[in-house]
């Protein structure tokens, strides 16, 4: 009877914005232990997704949405989720690093837990931790009380990861996390999401083809032509989608022949 | 290495404008820069000697922060500091309702409100930040006053056990109560639209930072939102207290001024002073002692603001710490 077998889902999800449709049915599955990339070109739709999976996508005014969201085999749209407790356990980092500026290193660590009005017991092991885990603890362990702001771009993303760590999620979202990094930053998120995948569900947004073959298990390729709202053309595992697909756009795509 | 040559030749940087129309500019904006400072100290200069009889006559400590206006007593008794306590008071009592009305309608426009509605309440703040302070002064006279007394009296009825808010008089008109709300009418607008500024600045990313991680509204507000607008925010409460001080007519309408004694805190009591209207209500039929002793009280007054608006335009130049590092 259970669904369990996939930790997070989307079912059938549709996006508006206004009037425009941007999101058609996506079906996509994430299993648990598993790193999922969402490929494709620009303005497909897949940070509108993303946002989906969390209940960012709602705080836009004009947004509109159809489908459902399963996590642990229950709607996070569902009449009774309160989206405060959906996003503390779906976590998400941003494309550009957003550490918040008034507030020290181990404050960032433990911000999630201040404005979600949680206990914070064991506040100093928790931010060695989550600092750990986001592979930057040896670079910030004698500056703690610094502000954010005072690290390296790539530290602040990695210091956002931990962020996001120390409230525990289930699920980590990543929309284009290295972006804006230089090659030696991304590496290390990279090799930080594969320590991570041991104990979460990793759904990463890249533009990166290497990338995705480096840190996915199974890779979701978008298309949105001619105007037409965004979906899913090509879904399987990375291995496949890169080097035997079935859809020849996905081919043309993954050799870099547009987009 | 014949091509070296023993010295190196530094170029020349232009930090002149070479253009004519450039030239013009540079000269102008220099000219009213200067002309700013220039005309201020002229100001206070001329203010100064026309003031100094009284300095004089009075002793400047006494002067300012002494109690009493007697022009029967030789020589006269001319001192302001229950006027000048009082525009502290008074534009404290301002500031402190007017600063969680404004900070919550610029949250409102900025966060809240949809976009046609945004735009139409920041038309609105800004249109009620240019009422003349006249028309303000008579609608707390006409219309406020009486129910102000009504919630003046509400307070001292349930709060009365709290010294500030007794009052043994038994009348709660022209209080510094109401005084204190009328001005707060007169500088929500300035610090509303002060602070929506700030906060359409914020980054909004790290609010969507913040919402994903589980923040409510209400938490973002207190501990990203505020925390980072802070410097700016208080920049504009400085700049709204400035006017707060300066203010006289709205003032005179709706306050009892006493003169001969500080009243220090009981805001319900129907004495309060307020220097700008001190030298409205006396100018008209003022001995001449007395107008020495006003333009001194304009002196004072003068400095105070001086010093008030260089506090807030240092705080507000400092606070900008969420610029891009
Ligand atoms: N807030 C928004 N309001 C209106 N349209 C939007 C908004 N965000 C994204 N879109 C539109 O939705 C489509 C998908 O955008 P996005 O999800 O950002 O694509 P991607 O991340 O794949 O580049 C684009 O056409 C974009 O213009
Ligand atoms: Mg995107």
């Amino acid at each position: 009877m259970m669904d369990q077998q996939f930790h997070l889902e989307s079912k059938d999800i549709n996006v508006w914005f206004g009037e425009r449709h941007v999101l058609k049915n996506v079906s996509l599955q994430f299993p648990i232990n598993q790193v999922t990339a969402l490929i494709g070109p620009s303005g497909c739709g897949k940070s509108t997704f993303i946002r989906t999976l969390n209940r960012m996508h709602e705080l836009i005014p004009s947004a509109g949405l159809a489908g459902a969201v399963l996590l642990n085999g229950e709607d996070i749209y569902g009449e009774a989720i309160d989206p405060v407790d959906v996003r503390e356990k779906i976590g998400m980092v941003f494309q550009k690093p957003n550490p918040f500026p008034t507030m020290s290193i181990k404050e960032n660590v433990l911000s999630g837990l201040k404005l979600s009005g949680r206990k914070i017991d064991n506040g100093a092991e928790l931010v060695e931790t989550s600092l750990r885990r986001a592979s930057i603890w040896n670079e910030v362990k004698d500056r703690l009380g610094e502000p954010a702001l005072s690290l390296s771009g790539g530290q602040q993303q990695r210091l956002c990861i931990a962020r996001s760590l120390a409230m525990g999620p289930d699920v980590l979202l990543m929309d284009e996390p290295c972006s804006a990094l230089d090659p030696g930053s991304t590496r290390r998120i990279e090799e930080t999401i594969l320590e991570l995948k041991d104990s979460m569900t990793i759904v990463i947004v890249t533009h990166n083809m290497q990338q995705a073959q480096r840190v996915a298990d199974q890779t979701a390729f978008f298309l949105s032509e001619d105007g037409d709202p965004g979906h899913v053309v090509e879904f399987g595992a990375t291995n496949d989608i890169f080097h035997g697909p079935i859809d020849p756009r996905t081919n043309e795509y993954v050799n870099g022949r547009f987009g | 290495m014949s091509l070296q040559s023993p010295t190196i030749q530094r170029v020349k940087l232009r930090n002149k404008p070479s253009r004519t129309a450039d030239k013009v500019f540079f000269g102008v904006a220099r000219a009213a820069g200067y002309s700013s400072i220039v005309i201020v100290v002229a100001i206070l200069f001329f203010l100064s000697i026309r003031a100094w009889p009284a300095f004089e006559q009075q002793g400047i400590l006494d002067f300012t922060f002494g109690s009493g206006w007697d022009t029967t007593t030789t020589p006269p008794t001319l001192h302001i500091g229950a006027m000048l306590w009082g525009s502290f008071l008074i534009a404290g009592i301002g500031v402190a309702f007017a600063i969680p009305m404004a900070i919550s309608i610029a949250y409102f426009i900025e966060f809240l409100a949809p976009k046609s509605i945004a735009k139409t309440a920041t038309v609105i703040i800004d249109l009620l930040a240019a009422i003349p302070s006249v028309v303000i002064g008579l609608w707390g006279l006409g219309v406020f006053s009486p129910t102000g007394a009504g919630w003046a009296q509400m307070i001292n009825q349930s709060l009365g056990f709290i010294p500030i808010f007794q009052n043994e008089s038994g009348t709660f008109l022209r209080s510094p109560f109401i005084a204190g709300i009328v001005i707060a009418v007169m500088i929500v607008p300035i610090i509303a639209s002060i602070t929506r500024e700030i906060f359409s600045q914020m980054d909004k990313e790290v609010i969507n930072g913040a919402m994903a991680l589980g923040g409510t509204r209400e938490s973002i507000l207190r501990k990203v939102i505020l925390p980072t607008s802070a410097g700016g925010i208080l920049g504009g409460i400085l700049l709204a207290l400035g006017r707060a001080m300066g203010e006289t007519v709205a003032i005179f309408f709706v306050l009892n001024l006493s003169y001969d004694e500080v009243n220090w805190l009981n805001i319900l009591e129907p004495q309060g002073g307020a220097i700008a209207s001190l030298i409205l209500s006396k100018f008209g039929e003022a001995t001449n002692d007395e107008i020495s002793a006003l333009l001194a009280a304009g002196v004072v007054l003068f400095i105070f603001t001086l010093i008030i608006n260089a506090v807030a335009s240092y705080i507000v130049a400092k606070a900008q710490p969420w610029r891009k590092a």
